[in-house]
C-alpha cells in the first residue's frame, strides 16, 4: 500500500460507510425504516429555510468551540474543560447582563460588555485548568473534568438561587432578558442572528491564520509535538500552554456568551448544550486542521437539528444523530490506526 | 543449567549489533561479559531473555535448541534477567511485587507465598520486609527482592546487567557473595558489565565483546591491559596537535554537587577557557550527562555554582533559556527526541531557533534563511523536508547549523555517535571553526580516540567520581581505558571521593 491521496480518500469513505452500517442497525434493531430515517433527518436538516437556519444556529457555538479547541490540540492538550468553560462564559454573560440590564447604557454597548464578559470568563475557567496542569501536575483531562462538574454546580445553583425566577425557580432557567438585550435577529427568522455566523467565520479564519500564518502557531507546533526539543530549541515551553488555555477559553466563553444573547436569551441549566464535547469529536475528525474544520462542523449540526425530527415524525429517539456522529469519528481514527499499521508493514517488506 | 549460543546474529537497520556471536556457559560458570557502550552486550542479553527475536543463530539450554518468544516464554524456561533499571512495581508492596509473574490460579495464594519468600529471603541473609512498599526500598534491595522473585519463578540462569551501578558497597559485596553461592549450587550466571574490577573480583569467565562481534575470551587470572585492548582496541598513534594559548574564561564550575536518579557526584571543579575543547570520558551513566546538563541550566546543583565570562557572572539555578541568552548551545545526542521536533521542516526549525520576531511568518526571509544555512553546512535536504527524514549525519549538521553566532560555548554529547567517517570529520572541523573563533567546546564521547583526538583536556567519570581535567597529551588510550573502568584512581591527585 502506498501513502498517497487515494488511499487516505479510501480509508475515509470506508469509515463514512462503516459508521452509517452501525447505525442502520441501530434503526433496524429499533423496529425503523433505515431510508426513511435518514429521509427525515435531511429534511429536517435543509427541508425549509426555517430549519435550515436552525442548523446555522446550532452551527455557531459549534464551530466556536471547535476553533478554541483547534488551538490547545496543536499545542498536545486535551481540554476536554471545554464544556465548563462554555458555561462560565454563559454564567459572565448573563451576569454582566442582568448588572447593566437596568442602567441607562445604550443596549448595544451593553450586548457587547457582556459578551467580553462572557469571553473572560471561559478564559478564566481554561486558565485554571491550565494552572492545575502547569503548577499542581493535574492532567488537563483530569483537571477539565473536574472543573465542567464545578461548572454545571455553579449554574444550577445561580439558575436555582440568586438568579432563580420570581416566584419559583424551573429547570426552564432564569427570567429571559428584554427583546432590547437581544442580538438582532434575521428578517423573517425566528433565531438567526447573522452577527454570530459572521463572529463565527472569523473565528476560524483567526485560528487558520495563527496556527499557519504565525511565529507564536509555530511555536505551538513545536511544543505540541516535542516538549522536549522545543524547549532545547529556546520556546518557553508552560507558557505557551498557558497561552493555548486562554485563547480556548476566550473562544469557549464567545460560545457560551452567543448561547445566552442570541439563542436562549436567558441561562439555562443545559447552557452548553453538549457543543464543546462534540467540538472534540469534529476537531479529531478534521485530524486537528482548521481548513476543513467548517465544512465538517456544519455537517455535524445538520445531523443534531435534522434528527430532531425523529421522534416528531417516527416516534424514535433524536440520539441517533449522536450513534452517527460517534461511530464516524471513531471509524475515522480507526481508519487511521490501520493504515498507519499497513504503511509500516509496507515499508518493512520493501 | 548449560547454555550455549551459537551464531547468534541481529541487525537494526545497517547496524550489526550481534555478528555471529558464539559462547558457551556450563553451570556454575560465572561469566563477565565486557566491552564499551553499543559493542553489542545489551543486544545479546536481549535476546537471550526474549526481548528481541535474532535474525539467526541458535539458543541451547543443556544441549537443547530452544525458542524463546517472549520474557514470560524466557522465565518459563528458566532463564531469569535482572535489568540495570529494576523492572519493578514502586507503588506495589514487596510481597504483592513478588507474587507477580506468577502463574496460574485466580486468587494469589499470598500465605504460601509470603511463607517462602521469607525462606529464600533467609538463606541469602537478606532482609528485607514484605509487607513494606517496594518504592521505599534502596535500589540495592530491589535488586535483591528482584533474584528472590526470578529464583522463586524457577529461574535457573540468572543474567544480571550492570547490576552494580547504584548500589552501596556492602550491598555489592552481599550481592557478589550470594551470585557465587548460587552459582555453586549450579546456577549459570551473566554478568553484564564495564567495571573491570567487579568482573576480576567475580567472574570465572570473561567474555569481551567490540562492535557487535565477540573479540575474545578469558580465563582467570585476568590481564587487565590484555582485557582493555580487546574492549577498546589497539593504541594508535596519534597526529601532534595544535596547542591554542588558553583564552579568557568562558565557563567556571566550583564544587559542584549533583543528584542523579542513580548515582550522585560532588566537588567538581572546572575552568573552561575560549578556545578549549574539554572531552568528558566515562561509561554511559557515570554522571557526565548529568554534569553537561548542569552545564546547560538543565539540572540544578545541589551544592556548588556556575559561573560565566572573566566577570564572573553568576548562573548557578538560572534556567536553560537564561544560559542559551548568554550564548551557551547544548546539543543533546538524542536528536530527534531532544533537539529537534519530527513533523517540522529544516526550515521551520531555522524559524524557532533564530526566534525570529513579528506577528506573521516572513516566508521569503525564512526561505532564504534556511536555503543559505543548508547550502553553508552542506545538509542533504530541501527547506521543506520534514527532519525525520534526514539520515542521522544530516540531523547532526542541522543541529550545528541551528546554533547561533557568536557563542561562548558549546555544550555536546556524542557529537558523532551513528556517523560515518565523512560526516565525523566534517562535524569536528564545524566545531574547531567555532573554537577558532573563541568558543569553548565541552563534549562527551564513549569513543576513546575520539576524546583523546580532540580534546585539550579530560575529565574522567566513574560511577559518581570524577577526575580533575587531565591534559589530553600526557594520556594514552590505554591509561583512559583503565580509568573508565575504575583503575588507577588511586594514583590520581584531586579526584572527587564517592559521594
Amino acid at each position: 500500500m502506498r501513502d498517497n491521496r487515494s488511499t487516505r480518500f479510501a480509508f475515509q469513505l470506508g469509515a463514512v460507510v462503516l459508521a452509517l452500517g452501525i447505525a442502520t442497525l441501530a434503526l433496524l434493531a429499533a423496529g425503523a425504516q433505515p431510508i426513511q430515517a435518514y429521509r427525515n433527518i435531511i429534511l429536517g436538516a435543509v427541508g425549509s429555510w426555517d430549519v435550515a437556519a436552525n442548523v446555522l444556529v446550532s452551527w455557531v457555538p459549534l464551530l466556536l468551540a471547535t476553533s478554541g479547541l483547534l488551538v490547545t490540540f496543536t499545542v498536545g492538550l486535551w481540554n476536554i474543560g471545554i464544556e465548563g468553560q462554555i458555561t462560565l462564559g454563559a454564567i459572565f454573560t448573563t451576569w454582566a447582563l442582568r448588572s447593566l440590564q437596568s442602567s441607562a447604557m445604550d443596549p448595544a454597548l451593553v450586548i457587547i460588555l457582556a459578551v467580553l464578559a462572557g469571553m473572560a470568563g471561559g478564559a478564566l475557567w481554561a486558565m485554571f485548568a491550565g494552572a492545575l496542569k502547569t503548577f499542581g501536575g493535574v492532567n488537563e483531562i483530569f483537571g477539565g473534568l473536574g472543573l465542567n462538574f464545578v461548572a454545571t454546580a455553579l449554574n444550577l445553583w445561580l439558575i436555582f438561587g440568586p438568579w432563580k425566577r420570581p416566584g419559583v425557580a424551573s429547570m426552564s432557567g432564569t427570567l429571559p432578558f428584554e427583546r432590547a438585550l437581544w442580538m438582532p435577529i434575521a428578517a423573517g427568522s425566528s433565531r438567526l442572528t447573522p452577527m454570530t455566523l459572521i463572529i463565527a467565520v472569523i473565528a476560524i479564519l483567526a485560528v487558520y491564520a495563527m496556527i499557519e500564518g504565525t511565529y507564536f502557531g509555530l511555536r505551538l507546533k513545536a511544543v505540541g509535538k516535542n516538549q522536549k526539543s522545543a524547549y532545547i530549541l529556546g520556546i518557553p515551553t508552560w507558557q505557551h500552554m498557558m497561552s493555548s488555555f486562554a485563547i480556548c477559553g476566550v473562544f469557549a466563553g464567545l460560545a457560551g456568551a452567543v448561547q445566552v444573547t442570541s439563542v436562549y436569551h436567558r441561562l439555562i441549566p443545559s447552557i452548553s448544550s453538549g457543543y464543546g464535547y462534540m467540538g472534540l469529536m469534529v476537531a479529531m475528525l478534521v485530524g486537528y486542521k482548521a481548513s476543513i474544520a467548517a465544512p465538517v462542523a456544519l455537517f455535524f449540526a445538520a445531523l443534531n437539528v435534522g434528527s430532531i425530527q425523529l421522534p416528531i415524525v417516527m416516534k424514535l429517539d433524536s440520539s441517533l444523530a449522536g450513534v452517527l456522529q460517534g461511530t464516524l469519528v471513531l471509524f475515522v481514527i480507526l481508519g487511521q490506526g490501520a493504515r498507519g499499521r499497513l504503511l509500516k508493514k509496507a515499508k518493512v517488506r520493501t | 543449567m548449560h547454555v550455549e549460543l551459537r551464531k547468534i546474529a541481529k541487525c537494526f537497520g545497517a547496524l550489526r549489533a550481534n555478528d555471529a556471536i558464539t559462547l558457551t556457559v556450563p553451570a556454575s560458570t560465572i561469566l563477565g561479559i565486557l566491552g564499551e557502550n553499543g559493542a553489542g552486550k545489551s543486544t545479546l542479553m536481549k535476546i537471550f531473555s526474549g526481548f528481541y527475536s535474532p535474525d539467526s543463530g541458535e539458543i541451547l539450554l543443556d544441549g537443547k535448541a530452544v525458542r524463546i518468544s517472549s520474557p514470560a516464554d524466557a522465565i518459563r524456561q528458566g532463564i531469569g534477567m535482572l535489568h540495570q533499571d529494576p523492572l519493578d512495581f514502586p507503588p506495589l508492596r514487596v510481597l504483592d511485587d513478588f507474587i507477580l509473574g506468577r502463574r496460574g490460579g485466580l486468587i494469589p495464594n499470598r500465605r504460601g507465598a509470603a511463607k517462602e519468600f521469607k525462606e529464600l529471603a533467609l538463606r541469602f541473609d537478606f532482609s528485607i520486609d514484605p509487607d513494606v512498599y517496594v518504592d521505599t526500598l534502596t535500589v540495592g534491595e530491589r535488586q535483591q527482592l528482584e533474584i528472590l522473585r526470578l529464583l522463586w519463578l524457577g529461574a535457573r540462569v540468572l543474567i544480571l546487567d550492570e547490576p552494580t551501578t547504584g548500589i552501596s558497597l556492602p550491598q555489592k559485596e552481599k550481592l557478589f557473595a550470594t551470585l557465587k553461592k548460587l552459582a555453586a549450587e549450579g546456577m549459570t550466571i551473566i554478568f553484564v558489565s564495564h567495571k573491570l574490577e567487579d568482573v576480576e573480583a567475580l567472574c570465572t569467565q570473561a567474555a569481551v565483546l567490540r562492535q557487535g562481534v565477540l573479540v575474545g575470551e578469558m580465563l582467570p587470572p585476568f590481564q587487565t591491559k590484555d582485557l582493555i585492548e580487546m574492549m577498546f582496541g589497539k593504541e594508535v598513534p596519534l597526529a601532534p596537535k595544535l596547542k591554542l594559548e588558553p583564552g579568557k574564561s568562558v565557563l567556571a564550575a566550583k564544587h559542584i554537587a549533583l543528584d542523579g536518579i542513580r548515582l550522585q557526584i560532588k566537588g567538581v571543579d572546572l575552568e573552561v577557557r575560549a578556545g578549549e575543547v574539554i572531552g568528558l570520558a566515562g561509561m554511559e551513566g557515570s554522571g557526565q550527562a548529568l554534569f553537561l546538563g548542569a552545564c546547560a541550566g538543565l539540572a540544578q546543583p545541589t551544592e556548588g555554582s556556575f559561573c560565566l565570562d572573566e566577570d564572573e557572572h553568576d548562573m548557578t539555578g538560572r534556567s536553560h533559556h537564561d544560559f542559551r541568552r548568554e550564548g551557551v548551545a547544548y546539543l543533546p545526542a538524542a536528536r530527534l527526541e531532544q533537539a529537534l521536533v519530527a513533523g517540522l521542516s529544516l526550515t521551520e526549525h531555522f524559524i524557532l531557533s533564530e526566534g525570529m520576531k513579528g506577528l506573521f511568518i516572513d516566508r521569503r526571509k525564512s526561505e532564504e534563511l534556511a536555503a543559505s544555512r543548508i547550502a553553508l553546512y552542506n545538509i542533504k535536504g530541501r527547506p521543506d523536508s520534514a527532519v525525520e527524514s534526514l539520515s542521522g549525519g544530516n540531523q547532526q549538521r542541522a543541529l550545528l547549523a541551528l546554533m547561533r553566532s557568536p557563542l561562548k560555548l558549546i555544550l555536546v554529547e556524542h557529537p558523532t555517535r551513528g556517523l560515518d567517517i565523512e560526516s565525523t570529520i566534517y562535524v569536528w572541523g564545524k566545531l574547531k571553526e567555532r573554537c577558532a573563533q573563541g568558543t569553548a567546546i565541552v563534549f562527551i564521547s564513549a569513543d576513546l580516540d575520539e576524546v583523546l583526538q580532540y580534546s585539550d583536556r579530560v575529565m574522567v567519570f566513574f560511577a559518581g567520581r570524577v577526575s580533575p581535567p587531565l591534559d589530553s597529551g600526557k594520556l594514552s588510550v590505554e591509561e583512559l581505558g583503565r580509568l573508565i573502568g575504575g583503575k588507577g584512581w588511586e594514583a590520581l591527585q584531586g579526584a572527587t571521593e564517592h559521594a
